[in-house]
């Protein structure tokens, strides 16, 4: 375990939503409930999941930017769960994120080289300005931005030239790791493939790890080494890339990949779809046992009694599912 | 990287000189703005624009009606005092409660309703109740038990007015840091390690400051107006000094035989408080396009 560069074990992340009256009692929503996983340095790790099943939860818990309710983060041997705010900020060098919304995730009314260097100065104060200048436009360049764009306010560029200033300012600490918390999810498809290949290209160069949070399987499938599906706030399955599109063990992942259109009119109109029935369950209100029984196609009676574990059913291959052998 | 330092930086139009140059266009803003400009070197200049003293009687000439040939131009009021330069010398008073009085109530607001926005949860709470229990003091039995207090003084009326106007602005100013803290550049700054007060001060100032300069220049008339206000009541400013609101007073007493000891004040007071409104209204379209 300890050439991990991240652990993440048995994580929970609680939000306390208030009760309906005056009277009404606050309920507690479990948003990440138990995870666990691990990440090798210089390897991408592909989140996937639905809208609401806690991904972006998990990526600000690792963060530390909520409070977990329990587990253990560890990151290159430091825990980082019930650390002082201070002490967590002192972590935050080698771990960076990159934003759903590039424009949003920058100050309006700063210019592009202050918001790369705030991580900067944050972290080196006695950096001369030369110094930080020369940084900033050292690694705008690096990220495909003119260096003479440096004092430009957020609003003069496009969506992903904006996530290009976003990447630079997780890149300018040289952290270990990075968390995408979807960050093409608001571009247009030319301009994600130019993200996406910027990443894996600064991944390689820089030996960095990535969390890679998205919607998108096919994106997922060419930017990661393993993907990890989450469904409800528990992991359903981890595997390797491969391993888990052409042989899908959950039968949440199973559908997931199902969904995926082929860019083959023929052969889409052909295809034996298992859509799934249903609705998300709510998170206030989990269903016994398994969470994936409302909707499963293979629930037995077993699944509303027995909340399935993850385990490993051959190398590289983790899946929480009682149908699974 | 000299192939990098080689190309010369653009440099970029920030919102601040967008907003400007909205400003600018704005004729109503723009004429308000010289207007007032005038008024303020013609307040600040008071001594070197008419012969006479604020507190110096013309036994000659009570009550006189604007005369230029004794230089009186604005007449004089029932005890012979050049009404010009009392105008001008009520207007020092009646600028600088306002100005000062929005400012402090400026600084105390932000400071507060910033750091209860941010940091949330109880201190929030704790910090917003106290407004309320403040808000819940008759603003009239406070001056008045000042006055008791301390006696009849200019800095009282800042100190009075201030404690008031704070209030609001701090509400305000949590109300909108409320909507920044959910912005995912303040997050970002978190990612980044950035401590509490830093991103107050460095992210969240600045872009609550749009609002904020609105609501200002609409304040400075509104503490004028309350300063008259309070001088119409007698418990403002202390003769022989005297401001807008004491002078309307004073001319509305004699309104019937001394028309123009009431109009001439009047007509600054008034013209004071459009031009700030004028100017707020501008503001309020040039930092905010969207909202038009």
């Amino acid at each position: 375990m300890t050439d991990q560069l991240l652990t993440v074990n048995d994580l929970h992340v609680h939000f306390s939503v208030p009760g309906k009256g005056i009277l009404g009692r606050s309920r507690i929503l479990k948003a990440v409930n138990g995870v666990n996983f691990d990440l090798r340095p210089g390897e991408t790790l592909g989140v996937v999941g639905e809208s609401g099943c806690g991904k972006s939860t998990l990526a600000r818990a690792i963060l530390g930017l909520v409070k977990a309710a329990g587990g253990s983060v560890v990151l290159s041997g430091e825990e980082l769960v019930g650390q002082s705010l201070k002490q967590l900020r002192d972590k935050r060098e080698h771990m960076q994120v990159i934003f759903q919304d590039p424009l949003a995730s920058l100050d309006p009314r700063m210019t592009v080289g202050q918001i790369i260097a705030e991580p900067l100065t944050t972290f080196y104060p006695k950096l001369s300005r030369d110094d930080v200048r020369a940084r900033v436009k050292n690694i705008m360049s690096k990220v495909g931005l003119l260096p003479n764009l440096i004092n430009r306010y957020p609003h003069e560029f496009s969506g992903g030239q904006c996530q290009r200033i976003g990447i630079a300012r997780a890149l300018i600490l040289k952290p270990k790791l990075i968390i995408c918390d979807e960050p093409v999810s608001a571009l247009d498809v030319s301009i994600q493939a130019q993200i996406i290949n910027l990443l894996m290209e600064i991944q390689n160069e820089m030996g960095l790890s990535l969390i890679f949070i998205a919607h998108d399987l096919s994106v997922v499938r060419h930017i990661s080494q393993r993907v990890l599906v989450m469904y409800l706030g528990r992991v359903v399955e981890i595997s390797d890339r491969d391993t888990l599109y052409e042989n899908p063990r959950h039968p949440y992942t199973r559908a997931l990949i199902d969904a995926v259109p082929i860019p083959d009119p023929v052969k889409e109109r052909s295809k034996q779809s298992r859509l799934l029935g249903g609705d998300l369950p709510s998170p206030l209100n989990l269903p016994s046992g398994c969470p994936f029984r409302t909707r499963c196609p293979s629930a037995t009676d077993i699944c509303a009694i027995e909340e399935p574990q993850l385990r490993e059913i051959e190398t590289g291959v983790q899946v929480a599912c009682h149908a699974v052998d | 990287m000299t192939d990098i330092d080689a190309v010369s930086e653009v440099r970029g139009r920030s919102l601040w000189a967008d907003a400007r140059r909205r400003l600018f266009t704005n004729k109503a803003a723009v004429t308000s703005m010289i207007i007032l400009s005038i008024v303020a070197v013609m307040v600040l200049l008071a001594p070197f624009l008419s012969p006479h003293d604020f507190d110096a009687t013309d036994w000659e000439l009570m009550s006189s009606p604007p005369t230029i040939a004794n230089a009186h131009f604005f007449g004089t009021d029932s005890l012979g005092r050049d009404l010009f330069v009392r105008t001008l010398y009520g207007g020092r008073v009646s600028l600088m409660v306002g100005i000062v009085a929005t400012l402090v109530s400026l600084l105390i607001g932000i400071t507060y309703g910033a750091t209860a926005g941010y940091f949330g949860g109880k201190i929030d709470h704790l910090m917003m109740r106290f407004v309320d229990i403040l808000y819940a003091m008759p603003f009239m039995f406070f001056v008045i038990l000042l006055m008791v207090f301390f006696g009849r003084n200019i800095f009282l009326i800042f100190v009075a007015i201030g404690a008031i106007n704070w209030l609001d602005m701090a509400r305000i100013v949590r109300g909108q840091t409320l909507s920044l803290k959910r912005k995912e550049f303040i997050e970002a700054a978190e990612a980044a390690g950035v401590p509490g007060f830093t991103i107050i001060r460095r992210h969240i100032v600045p872009n609550l400051l749009g609002v904020v300069i609105v609501y200002v220049t609409l304040t400075i008339p509104q503490v004028i107006l309350v300063e008259s206000f309070l001088s119409f009541l007698g418990l403002g400013v202390q003769e022989p000094f005297t401001s807008w609101g004491a002078l309307v007073n004073e001319g509305a007493k004699d309104m019937e035989t001394a028309s123009w000891s009431l109009i001439f004040p009047a007509i600054f007071l008034a013209l004071t408080l459009f031009c700030f409104n004028f100017i707020g209204d501008g503001l309020r379209d040039a930092l905010d396009p969207k909202d038009r």
